[in-house]
């Protein structure tokens, strides 16, 4: 008896961890896929009703106009982000005296919730009061800057004020991967007379392929899950114009009466990360017994 | 002839040494640009709440305060004296927020060392499997387990209260503990463990003698991600709370929503600040292990 509990004692540790996640992870997302299955409008019912609120879902306007929002969100949230860390990384890396303070700078946006970062470019996107009175002020007097309020450009607010913040995580993952490298691998490149700017284009940055993975993989993450600061900053509107998935399916949920819909949603959400994350765990897995 | 060619070194080398000062400035100013973009909101955020509205109004974004006054800390925090039933002030979500923190943090701390101790050091069949489900955990669109959640905390008795939300945030850090404490101990040499063994300790004698004495750096990055992720996270306060149980992210943003007669920008600035501190102090005093977690959490595995 002391033997087997003994022996078994670490699975017994890991046991209630491991049927938790069990339950409100696998057992949550089965039973909202489940519900996505079925009538439920403001209760859950359990008789099944096939792939409708899926259908129902594929011919909504608005769900449309979310994917469309996320798309565009997405593409220029990573494209910038990406574009902004590696630039600072590489200038970082050039042995810059104030360095940690820099980088200090540059990454504390992470710190902050993204309801705070919300209210803070909430203020300095107000049409009036904001960042187009300051260029009035500054003698730009046909400046105008009213994307906050404007239909056809109030998506890209929430990409300037997420830019702002995840940027700089960027630039600390590539930081860590530049320092990474071998130096001597660049000595080598320097007695062969190749420049600084093509040392970084041609040989560090093709070195860091795990890292820009890595970084997709976050990004696209967040883009996906980005819920949060789009509440804080325009609440999808005006009108649903600056909607995206993780609202339209909160909106269905607590407010529409349509769990069922609502459900489906969250199951292309959870199929979207699925497509993305899978693969990259299967490779950095394998990466990793490889090295072992 | 001599002197002629070692004039025209020297001018060669100055003009490059010239050409490798005015890059430097470059990258100088490029960075310091960089700076005051990222410090821009902050400036702003400080310097609007500490106001008037009269001074808003009249001034834009970067304008000085002429003069500091503390008023709209003062209303963001504790509210206005003697008006309105309905005014939303931030002091008692604070508390919320801690009473919310503290245990979800310790909880599942705690048992994301245990879990990456167990998959680490007491390998059996079938552990990879057990820590993949557990990393899965890490990426799931919260939007898939929102509805269920709700139904449970229901079911628990425990919808809209501060327990419920530490429940819901100390079962879905689980997977964030145990990945950051599995992927420490995986480096930890397991001849330690089994010195330890042969001198007769158990599993949990390890783990409180052995393990844990040496795991300060890998508590403080857990901790910190934990205590920064669920003082921030909007989505869970917001869907299963409201109200009086409601944390501080949700009072900050019902605090920005309601508008009054006249929307006070310096409170909501000043409300916005108070916050983010928390988070920032953190950030400030322990920044090498938030960045750490940062990095652990993306390079996963």
């Amino acid at each position: 008896m002391f033997y087997w509990l003994q022996k078994n004692l670490p699975k017994i540790v890991l046991g209630p961890s491991f049927v938790v996640i069990l339950w409100f992870v696998y057992g949550f997302v089965l039973w909202t896929f489940y519900i996505s299955l079925t009538k439920s409008k403001m209760l859950p019912r359990y008789e099944f009703w096939g792939f409708e609120q899926h259908f129902r879902l594929w011919s909504s306007p608005r769900w449309f106009n979310a994917v469309e929002n996320l798309l565009i969100f997405t593409v220029l949230f990573v494209g910038i982000c990406l574009l902004i860390g590696i630039i600072l990384s590489i200038l970082l890396d050039q042995k810059i005296r104030a360095e940690g303070f820099l980088r200090t700078v540059y990454l504390y946006p992470m710190a902050l919730s993204f309801i705070v970062t919300g209210t803070a470019w909430k203020w300095m996107l107000n049409p009036s009061m904001g960042i187009e009175k300051l260029f009035t002020d500054w003698g730009f007097t046909d400046f105008t800057f009213d994307w906050l309020v404007n239909r056809d450009m109030s998506i890209y607010t929430i990409v300037i004020a997420a830019v702002w913040q995840s940027s700089g995580f960027v630039m600390a993952l590539f930081l860590a991967g530049l320092r990474s490298i071998d130096d001597e691998i660049v000595k080598a490149a320097k007695i062969d007379g190749a420049s600084l700017y093509s040392i970084y284009i041609t040989i560090m940055l093709p070195m860091m392929r795990p890292v820009f993975m890595s970084s997709i993989v976050i990004l696209l993450h967040i883009s996906i899950k980005s819920y949060d600061l789009v509440i804080a900053l325009t609440a999808g509107g005006p009108g649903i114009s600056s909607d995206m998935p993780a609202v339209f399916m909160t909106q269905m949920a607590f407010h529409r009466s349509e769990i069922g819909l609502a459900s489906a949603s969250a199951v292309m959400m959870f199929l979207t990360v699925l497509a993305i994350v899978v693969p990259y765990l299967y490779s950095e897995l394998r990466r990793q017994d490889a090295n072992t | 002839m001599q002197t002629l060619d070692f004039q025209k070194m020297e001018n060669i080398e100055r003009s490059a040494s010239r050409k490798r000062t005015f890059y430097r400035w470059l990258l100088f100013i490029t960075l310091g640009i960089f700076a005051l973009y990222y410090l821009a909101p902050l400036y702003v955020m400080i310097i609007t709440s500490l106001k008037s509205m009269e001074e808003i109004r009249q001034g834009n974004l970067m304008t000085l305060p002429g003069e500091i006054i503390f008023d709209s800390w003062k209303t963001a925090w504790s509210g206005r004296d003697g008006i309105d039933a309905g005014n939303v002030f931030l002091r008692p979500f604070f508390w919320n927020s801690i009473k919310m923190v503290v245990p979800a943090v310790a909880i599942s701390t705690f048992f994301g060392a245990l879990n990456g101790y167990a998959l680490t050091k007491w390998r059996f069949r079938g552990d990879n499997l057990v820590f993949l489900l557990f990393l899965f955990g890490c990426f799931i669109p919260y939007q898939a387990i929102l509805l269920p959640m709700a139904r449970t905390l229901g079911l628990l008795g425990i919808s809209n209260s501060i327990s419920g939300l530490v429940l819901v945030h100390t079962v879905y850090g689980l997977s964030f503990t145990t990945l950051f404490f599995r992927n420490y101990y995986i480096s930890i040499p397991d001849e330690m463990i089994k010195a330890a063994r042969i001198d007769g300790a158990g599993f949990f004698k390890i783990f409180f003698k052995v393990l844990l004495p040496i795991s300060a750096p890998i508590i403080v990055v857990t901790v910190i991600w934990q205590f920064t992720g669920i003082w921030n996270d909007f989505l869970f306060g917001s869907s299963f709370s409201f109200g009086e149980a409601a944390p501080i992210q949700v009072a900050l943003n019902n605090m920005v929503l309601t508008s009054t007669s006249v929307k006070e920008y310096n409170v909501d600035m000043a409300a916005a600040f108070i916050a983010g501190i928390p988070t920032l102090l953190v950030y400030v005093l322990a920044g090498k292990y938030f960045i750490r977690g940062l990095t652990a959490g993306s390079v996963k595995g």
